[in-house]
């Protein structure tokens, strides 16, 4: 006790919020800890869209955008501090790029009405925006990414997978476990058989479950993995010789750090996407411009193109775009985290809108609305070209099942509205 | 000078056996009481309390609970980590399972829970020591975690396997969920520290603790002066596990809302308590705060400074975090091997003679 008070002495040095004349967002990274190799590009093209705004258009609206970073090594203890500590100055959507953290938070920031952005991660009935006002999944979510695994083995095999055997590689944890029950009601769906293999964290141990892929021979390997479990996984995978091809990753399990270390071997691995790949964008250049040669790029500055700043990219994107949003809605430029989500439930991503922000056909056309907050669920498969050292898509977007994860986010939303005592109804 | 026993006479057994002797030490407890009781719950807000205080307490009892284990009775483990998230388990079944029921009562019965799962694993140190012993822990660790995993029955089969703590309030004053106010999940878990450091600091002073210290210095030796170490190591673990349990229960319930047993209750989470145990001292109540007040304030302090005050990247921060908690770490080992407590009773041994030492 008398340490904590000789703490607050100099702890206090923290308190001292940064003026509010500016638009301020958050970044709960993680450059360090076993999933940095993923944090690191992810946070990277998050700032570095943000510094592009300041930069070349002063903001958005006029507004400046302070973005406060705050690393949380992917651990949810530092989760919550990080949210604490950054929750009194005014951030206006938190993307915490961990669904523990998420879960986390989701009681939290619905309490102090701040919005909550999990871009394809977190929980994935947040989808009904009834029952979570204030938490967003669009454009896809974990049960749309299942769904398109499926389909897209079911056209491998022209239509039919009754009597295969699909096994599922997953990330013993809530994020990991997130695809099971849509699996299994497409399993019922469709007649294949499906074979649950957990990963404990971190994932750097996973002999015994490539031993069970080796005797009980799925047909297709699916993935839900993060961090150093991806690239364990796609080497075990190679050292079995298991057909790329037939080994489908999540897009968490779909960046260049994943499939590089296996080499060739890793030549045909397929991972989903919900937006599109490399660098060839107009956006592109701007950012070499004002941000890479003024030297403002954030982190060592080498992630540029890479899967995963991409998606940062894509996020930081989504997010200004609400606040444009959002001011128009409200008429002022110094917008509420209040003002934000209603700018978020009003988003609509069109080809026109991504065109003029230099990123033509980088994602799906999608709209949110107070029924919907996770898009329509389309997303696309890419493969992993290991000579040209580069992905490409090989589908168009496609939606998923919604017949089936339809009734399925209903079920799981009202059974959160029924523990937690929420009258589901929009704002 | 103010702290000094000169005319601090002791006129019976009663003044003579009390946990404070020196007069000073005893008015300084009462006014970390006043001050924690009395002054905190009244500024202090939701950073302070859920980045700063939560945590330190819940560790401090936690830490408390391996101390008597380790430090006291000389049995090491590393299964806290599988006792901690049986107590915020049996909390969570609790809690869903009789809603009505104040959430004191089920923190408590989840100690009591954890407590039952601790003497079974301490059933072997009745036949192993040292260093097996701790292999012996390890694989309670292990098997906890695993289990939490694996029975959906545990997690109520939500399809994340996440269990997340519902509204509970205590005299109606709500201490979980999200819409808590700060001083009142303070004051729950100060409330606890209190009644755990207070028990903890007489058991260890009595009968029971005398018993956990011969077995702790000298096994053989304490079984031929009539110590049955069935009883005593069994009951150093029942009561080790109660408070891990308790801590465990508000760690989860209070503090997180939310946990995934593999993230929380780790195997990290054993090596955190029990680095805390050795850093603050082992054998000692003060010791278990300090260790835990090193170890969770000190990362917060240093990222407010270098991230907040000198604005430094946040990895280059978290990287420089590791490195000055690590030297520190081992300097203050090097310094005094018996912990930040052998630390505060020397510098008491010198303010006791101050400014004459001769």
């Amino acid at each position: 006790m008398r340490k904590t008070l000789a703490t607050l002495a100099l702890g206090a040095v923290m308190a001292a919020a940064p003026a509010m004349a500016e638009i301020t967002m958050s970044a709960l990274s993680y450059r360090t800890g076993p999933y940095a190799a993923n944090g690191i590009p992810f946070a990277d093209g998050y700032a570095d869209y943000f510094t592009l705004l300041n930069e070349r258009d002063g903001g958005i609206g006029g507004e400046m955008i302070n973005l406060v970073e705050c690393e949380t090594g992917y651990n949810t203890e530092k989760g919550v501090e990080c949210y604490e500590s950054t929750k009194g100055e005014g951030v206006l959507v938190y993307q915490p790029l961990s669904t523990g953290i998420t879960y986390q938070l989701i009681p939290k920031a619905t309490a102090d009405g701040i919005p909550i952005h999990s871009m394809g991660y977190g929980r994935t009935s947040a989808k009904n925006g009834a029952v979570f006002p204030w938490v967003f999944n669009y454009p896809a979510n974990y049960w749309d990414g299942a769904s398109h695994a499926i389909t897209h083995i079911s056209e491998q095999e022209s239509g039919d997978l009754n009597g295969k055997k699909i096994a599922l590689v997953y990330h013993n944890s809530a994020y990991g476990k997130e695809p099971i029950r849509t699996l299994e009601e497409l399993g019922k769906k469709h007649g294949y058989e499906l074979l649950l293999l957990p990963v404990d964290h971190p994932g750097q141990e996973q002999k015994s479950q490539w031993l069970q892929v080796r005797q009980q021979r799925p047909d297709y390997v699916i993935m839900w993995g993060w961090g150093v479990m991806n690239q364990v996984a796609i080497q075990e995978a190679v050292n079995i010789r298991f057909p790329m091809d037939k080994f489908i990753g999540i897009w968490w399990s779909g960046s260049e750090n994943d499939v590089l270390p296996a080499g060739d071997g890793a030549d045909g691995y397929k991972a989903l996407t919900f937006h599109n790949l490399g660098m060839d964008y107009p956006l592109y250049d701007d950012l070499k411009t004002h941000v890479v040669d003024k030297g403002l790029a954030a982190g060592a500055g080498d992630q540029l193109g890479t899967a995963l700043y991409n998606r940062g990219m894509y996020a930081a994107m989504l997010a200004a775009e609400a606040i444009k949003t959002a001011q128009e809605m409200s008429g002022e430029s110094q917008i509420t985290p209040a003002q934000m989500r209603d700018g978020m439930e009003n988003l609509e991503i069109t080809e026109a809108k991504m065109e003029a922000l230099g990123l033509p056909n980088f994602g799906p056309e999608f709209k949110v609305s107070c029924e919907n907050h996770g898009g329509d669920g389309y997303g696309a498969v890419a493969q992993w070209d290991a000579g040209a050292g580069e992905w490409s898509l090989i589908t168009d977007y496609y939606q998923s099942d919604q017949e089936v994860i339809g009734p399925l986010v209903e079920e799981d939303s009202s059974a959160y509205a029924a523990e937690a005592g929420i009258e589901a109804g929009c704002m | 000078m103010l702290y000094r026993e000169a005319g601090d006479f002791k006129t019976s057994y009663a003044d003579d056996n009390q946990t404070f002797p020196i007069r000073f030490d005893r008015w300084r407890y009462y006014a970390v009481l006043a001050i924690a009781f009395g002054v905190i719950p009244f500024i202090i807000n939701d950073y302070w309390v859920n980045a700063v205080f939560l945590p330190f307490l819940i560790y401090a009892i936690a830490a408390i609970g391996l101390n008597i284990l380790v430090g006291y009775c000389g049995q090491v483990s590393l299964g806290t980590g599988g006792f901690m998230a049986v107590g915020a388990y049996a909390c969570y079944k609790l809690m869903t399972a009789f809603p009505d029921i104040s959430i004191f009562i089920h923190v408590i019965l989840a100690g009591g829970v954890t407590a039952g799962v601790g003497i079974l694993f301490g059933l072997p140190s009745l036949r192993i020591k040292g260093f097996y012993l701790a292999v012996a822990t390890l694989a309670a660790q292990f098997f906890l975690v695993w289990l939490f995993n694996r029975v959906p029955w545990f997690y109520n089969y939500s399809a994340s396997g996440q269990i997340s703590a519902p509204e509970r309030s205590v005299f109606g004053i709500k201490v979980t969920g999200p819409e808590t106010e700060a001083w009142a999940t303070y004051l729950f878990c100060a409330i606890f520290v209190f009644l755990v450091a207070w028990l903890a600091r007489n058991l260890t002073r009595g009968t029971v603790g005398r018993k956990w210290m011969a077995i702790r210095d000298m096994d053989i030796a304490a079984e031929i002066i009539g110590v049955n170490p069935l009883t005593a190591k069994l009951s150093a673990f029942a009561v080790s596990s109660f408070f891990i349990g308790i801590a465990g229960a508000l760690f989860f319930s209070v503090y997180l809302g939310a946990v995934e047993v593999g993230e929380a209750f780790g195997i990290n989470k054993s090596f955190l308590v029990l680095f805390m145990v050795i850093i603050g001292g082992l054998g000692s109540i003060f010791g278990s705060f300090a260790g835990a007040a090193f170890l969770v304030l000190l990362p917060v302090l240093l990222k407010n400074i270098l991230v907040g005050g000198l604005g430094w990247p946040t990895d280059l921060a978290a990287h420089l975090e590791f490195m000055i908690v690590g030297a520190l770490i081992i300097i203050f080992l090097i310094a005094e091997p018996h912990g930040l407590a052998q630390l505060w009773r020397v510098a008491k041994e010198k303010l006791r003679l101050w400014p004459f030492p001769h």
